[in-house]
């Protein structure tokens, strides 16, 4: 029986010793960064021409997570490469051979993967957020009001959950050509699109990106977006669901499937 | 020790393995052979756990390999060379496997070593040609000191030196009491390597024996006869006069006579009291390769056909005018084909060259462009089977 610890101290040395690991999370936290800045800059000085709607629901902690729209799309390369690799490279017969028991396999490996993910989604948060609120000047807020620890240390949760998200579809798929084809027009077209159709709403608002994301607006409203039937920690829960039902149907192919 | 019992996987209506039952035994280097396609590898990826057998079952040690404890530690695998990580270097790579089963890094360090790899072993693997792959991919079966090692195709793309050294290697280890099985398609090196040999095609059991029963069960030894060539009635003599004493006479596409069941003694009487001379007669003992060839001729999945290239113009003939050289059909050897057990060895059809081949007439031989290669009896890949020639059918 491979010992838990080993097959972690194993991951973690496979997943630091190949490149796309760094530059997957780099361009994470750039993106996602960058992007938030950029956005708060822009609100800040044009802030006097928005709508009075969206003056009253202004969200500044939200608006310096603009980003993540983006930003996601380097965790979903990130949690499917994990996975996929394995079997874009034929190390998972090695590694199956070597621990021959697949659930300690993919979940040492998720595990490994998505606490890496964590650490870097709450870093890319905490960035955002203050670089973000800088920019916004005026119009920014601080870590002290009630709510914004939530939705900043959310960000670091909801990037997590979206990495492991990938990992489950990828470990259902078997190959990062695949997961990555379906997962990236999804969350960056599909899932963007129908939340903006008035009738697909009330279905789109269910889909991971979607629920996961009110974790980050302080104000339920933000931006005049749409109210949504859940609280901020009911979305995270929605999104939680969605990746343990992935991660099941990852182990369930792994477990039933000839490697 | 690793031991199948009626170990069967099918794909869908595909049967890849088919109630196969063997025995591996340590202090041996048994050969796993069989033509493409036949379930060598898929039976291999079954012993390690990778798929699952549609029914029976294969322990490893007496236990199904998804339940060993520490499984790196009892058996090793090197089933894909090309099966890491491009990205990574053969040192990280080895050292997560190390990791899994608590092997301290200096064992990676060891076995790179071992298999010549140290000087690379911070380069990513990416780069590595497949004989280095084959040396990572050996370095990783080793590196737990299992007492069970398989191997699928270990020489492929290594160098003479280094199939030298997988030969002595595998010897070694059997030596030292492990169980080691080896799948190869290389007739002549599993004839140095192996003592043992599991033979299958289309996934089913053709032979389990030692190498040395198996060429003597399998082969086709025969006599070399030839007749002067200047008189194809002599050989019509001796043909009849060895059919009439019992024995069975085939053509060879250069004229000569290939002879079974009948000893050498008996055919050179049988030829003197027939008046006929004999320029050749010669005993050919089949190598593991013919014994192999005949055995699997009939389970063989995927049979080249003549390139025909049809498609094509046929080429500007030059002087020879419209006449289709060398894109005609080849020239059939008049062997009567159900009897015609192995393709006989590059050398066997080359026609001899005799002094007096200046008097003109060849017979049947092949045409005289042919280049002269090495003839049957120097054949270097050729295995020490029966004295006798007693027909082996």
């Amino acid at each position: 029986m491979a010992s838990i610890p080993a097959v972690l101290r194993s991951e973690w040395t496979k997943i630091r010793t190949v490149s796309s690991t760094t530059w997957t999370l780099i361009s994470a936290l750039v993106v996602t960064v960058a992007l938030g800045a950029a956005l708060s800059a822009l609100l800040s000085s044009t802030f006097d021409e928005l709508p009075p709607t969206q003056q009253a629901t202004f969200d500044p902690t939200f608006t310096s997570f603009s980003g993540m729209a983006l930003g996601q799309l380097a965790m979903v390369v990130f949690g499917v490469l994990v996975i996929g690799s394995e079997y874009g490279s034929g190390m998972i017969r090695n590694s199956l051979a070597a621990v021959p028991q697949r659930a300690t396999f993919l979940f040492s490996k998720v595990l490994v993967a998505g606490v890496l993910a964590l650490v870097v989604g709450l870093v890319t948060g905490f960035l955002a957020f203050f670089l973000g609120q800088a920019l916004l000047g005026d119009h920014g807020t601080t870590l002290g009001e009630p709510n914004v620890l939530r939705a900043v240390v959310g960000s670091g949760l909801y990037m997590a959950l979206i990495a492991v998200f990938s990992m489950g579809v990828a470990a259902m798929l078997r190959s990062s050509m695949l997961s990555l084809g379906i997962l990236m027009p999804f969350f960056f077209l599909v899932s963007q699109i129908l939340s903006a159709v008035p009738v697909a709403k009330k279905v789109a608002r269910y889909f991971p990106d979607q629920a996961g994301s009110k974790i980050m607006q302080v104000l339920p409203d933000a931006m005049d977006s749409a109210k949504a039937p859940y609280g901020p920690w009911g979305g995270l829960g929605i999104m939680a669901l969605w990746v343990v039902a992935a991660l099941v149907g990852g182990y369930v192919v792994l477990k039933k499937r000839d490697a | 020790m690793i031991e199948a019992v009626g170990l069967t996987k099918r794909y869908g209506a595909q049967t890849a393995v088919d109630n196969l039952s063997f025995q591996v035994r340590p202090g041996h280097v048994t050969g796993f052979l069989g033509p493409n396609g036949s379930g060598k590898s898929t039976t291999m990826r079954m012993i390690v756990g990778l798929d699952n057998p549609t029914a029976g079952r294969v322990t490893v040690g007496g236990h199904p390999f998804r339940l060993l404890p520490n499984a790196p530690r009892q058996v090793g695998a090197l089933l894909d060379a090309k099966a890491v990580h491009g990205g990574r270097s053969a040192r990280n790579h080895l050292l997560s496997l190390a990791q899994l089963s608590g092997i301290p890094a200096t064992r990676v360090d060891e076995v790179l070593g071992v298999v010549g790899l140290r000087d690379v072993a911070k380069k990513r693997t990416k780069g590595f040609s497949l004989g280095m792959g084959q040396r990572l991919g050996i370095a990783a079966a080793l590196l737990g000191d299992p007492q069970v090692l398989l191997f699928d195709e270990p020489v492929n793309g290594l160098d003479p030196e280094g199939i030298l050294w997988v030969r002595n290697l595998m010897k070694q280890l059997a030596a030292e009491g492990r169980t080691v099985l080896v799948s190869s398609h290389l007739m002549s090196e599993m004839a140095l390597t192996a003592d043992h040999l599991i033979v299958i095609g289309r996934g089913r059991l053709l032979a389990d024996m030692s190498v040395k029963d198996f060429i003597s069960a399998n082969s086709a030894d025969f006599a070399r006869v030839r007749t002067p060539g200047t008189d194809p009635r002599e050989r019509e003599k001796l043909t009849s006069s060895l059919t009439e004493a019992g024995g069975q006479v085939l053509s060879e596409p250069d004229g000569a006579l290939r002879v079974t069941g009948l000893p050498l003694p008996r055919i050179s009487d049988l030829a003197h009291a027939a008046d006929v001379r004999l320029w050749e007669l010669s005993p050919h003992q089949a190598s593991l390769e013919e014994a192999y060839m005949r055995l699997t001729q009939s389970a063989v999945d995927y049979r080249s056909t003549a390139d025909e290239l049809a498609g094509f113009e046929p080429p500007d003939l030059g002087p020879y005018g419209g006449v289709p050289q060398g894109y005609g059909p080849a020239p059939v050897p008049d062997v009567p084909h159900e009897a015609f057990f192995a393709p006989p060895p590059p050398g066997a059809v080359v026609p001899r060259r005799y002094p007096d081949g200046t008097t003109g007439t060849t017979g049947t031989s092949a045409p005289a462009a042919a280049p002269a290669g090495p003839t049957a009896d120097g054949d270097p890949t050729r295995h020490d089977g029966r004295d006798s020639n007693e027909d082996a059918r």
